[in-house]
């Protein structure tokens, strides 16, 4: 069953400082969604816009929809990323230029393999990137996309929104969807007792709810998350994910650490997790990705292809096949 | 001989898994099941996902065993998708 929900849009709300936006928001009421805004500013991360979007589209009826007049001048920023739209609510506001340093994708809803395709061939003008840039945006988006596709079990798919970020030279990226969840996901294959155990075994390598099988399936490898999570690691960089009732958060890895170690396990890394949190049905996945400290691509590829090597025992690497490149 | 390309396929992202599984049952098998050695031409491909890869080859692997990787030639990658592939290859033959 589905709760409502109110939500509080507070003054400011990143990865880094999210954690009281979570806890104050209300998912006991199941009659209606009500949203309120901080009367002076409203400074959020996208991850909270695709979180209250797919809630909102989620609801059919929507006079059960109560969104309070945003009296924020910022308020204009949601209109622009089209959070009304969602929620079905009439703003009374009209965006008629896009501002010349608005780097942003506004938010946008996928229920399939092609409109992600098409997606994301088409969002990459939008942020004015270099194709190196690029590069780990299209990765993150395209596979947390391709999860709630594949195991979200929602006809409703994905809502996806990012912002570049002038000042601190940053796109942030939010994925959010309204279906059974990381922890019914992994429950059908893998014994999980709660819902930080099933985000645990979700961000493992070779971890998939389609099978009990290490390496997943022809279909599935249960390497997205990892995968994703390691590039917000090599960036040094923020990612949170966050279902049920819990929130694992990837901590910023400070530049003292030189360096830079992938775990298999989420719980090696610098983090805070959270199993006492306001439930929400679905999956939000958010992560930060600095341009400034934007590690090569390969580079991350390299380590975790050294975390697989670890894992494996010496003795049978000599007997390994090796892709043959002409 | 058959030789396949990828950029015709899937673009030069290489990230829909369906289509992934479609050249494989489509193309892939069947010239491996007529015996034909494989070329996967990667050329004009910047980038792909592991999602992709994997649906691509993890199954040839799984269902023939390693050995199959000796009909299958990777031809055109750049360093990013040639090490994308590695780490397919390395972890399919982990779990096998």
């Amino acid at each position: 069953m589905f709760f409502y929900m109110k939500i509080h849009l507070p003054n400011s709300a990143f990865l880094g400082n999210i954690d009281p936006f979570i806890e104050s928001f209300d998912s006991t009421d199941s009659s209606k969604l009500e949203i309120t805004a901080n009367k002076k500013w409203i400074s959020i991360h996208p991850v909270i816009l695709s979180m209250v979007a797919s809630i909102g589209l989620s609801i059919q009826d929507k006079s059960r929809i109560n969104c309070e007049d945003f009296e924020a001048t910022s308020k204009h920023y949601l209109e622009r990323m089209g959070l009304f739209d969602f929620l079905g609510v009439e703003s009374g506001m009209q965006i008629t230029e896009h501002e010349p340093a608005g780097r942003f994708i506004p938010l946008t809803q996928i229920t399939n393999s092609e409109q992600q395709t098409r997606f994301i061939t088409e969002m990459i003008p939008l942020l004015h990137l270099q194709p190196e840039q690029a590069e780990p945006i299209k990765y993150v988006i395209s596979e947390l996309v391709r999860n709630v596709l594949d195991h979200a079990r929602t006809t409703q798919g994905a809502l996806v929104c990012a912002q570049f970020y002038k000042k601190s030279n940053t796109i942030r990226i939010g994925v959010a969807d309204v279906g059974i969840g990381v922890y019914s996901t992994i429950r059908a294959s893998h014994r999980v007792s709660d819902d930080m155990e099933a985000i645990r075994k979700a961000l493992q390598p070779g971890i998939t709810g389609t099978t009990s099988k290490e390496g997943g399936t022809e279909l599935n490898a249960g390497a997205g998350l990892f995968f994703i999570k390691s590039i917000a690691k090599v960036n040094r960089d923020f990612f949170i994910i966050y279902s049920g009732n819990a929130m694992f958060k990837l901590l910023k890895t400070p530049a003292s650490s030189k360096r830079i170690t992938l775990h298999s396990d989420p719980f090696d890394d610098r983090s805070s997790k959270k199993d006492n949190l306001p439930n929400f049905s679905g999956t939000v996945v958010g992560i930060d990705i600095s341009l400034n400290r934007n590690q090569a691509f390969d580079y991350l590829l390299d380590l975790i292809r050294d975390t697989y090597f670890d894992r494996i025992k010496i003795k049978k690497k000599e007997k390994f096949k090796r892709a043959k490149f002409t | 001989m058959t030789e396949i390309k990828i950029l015709k396929e899937a673009g030069s992202f290489a990230e829909n898994k369906d289509i992934a599984k479609r050249i494989r049952e489509k193309k892939i098998m069947p010239a491996l099941e007529a015996g034909n050695p494989l070329i996967l031409d990667f050329e004009g491909v910047d980038s792909s996902t592991q999602s992709f890869i994997h649906v691509l080859i993890s199954e040839l692997i799984r269902t023939n065993g390693p050995n199959v990787l000796d009909e299958i030639s990777f031809k055109n990658c750049n360093t990013t998708v040639e090490k994308i592939i590695k780490i397919v290859v390395y972890y399919m033959q982990d779990t096998i």
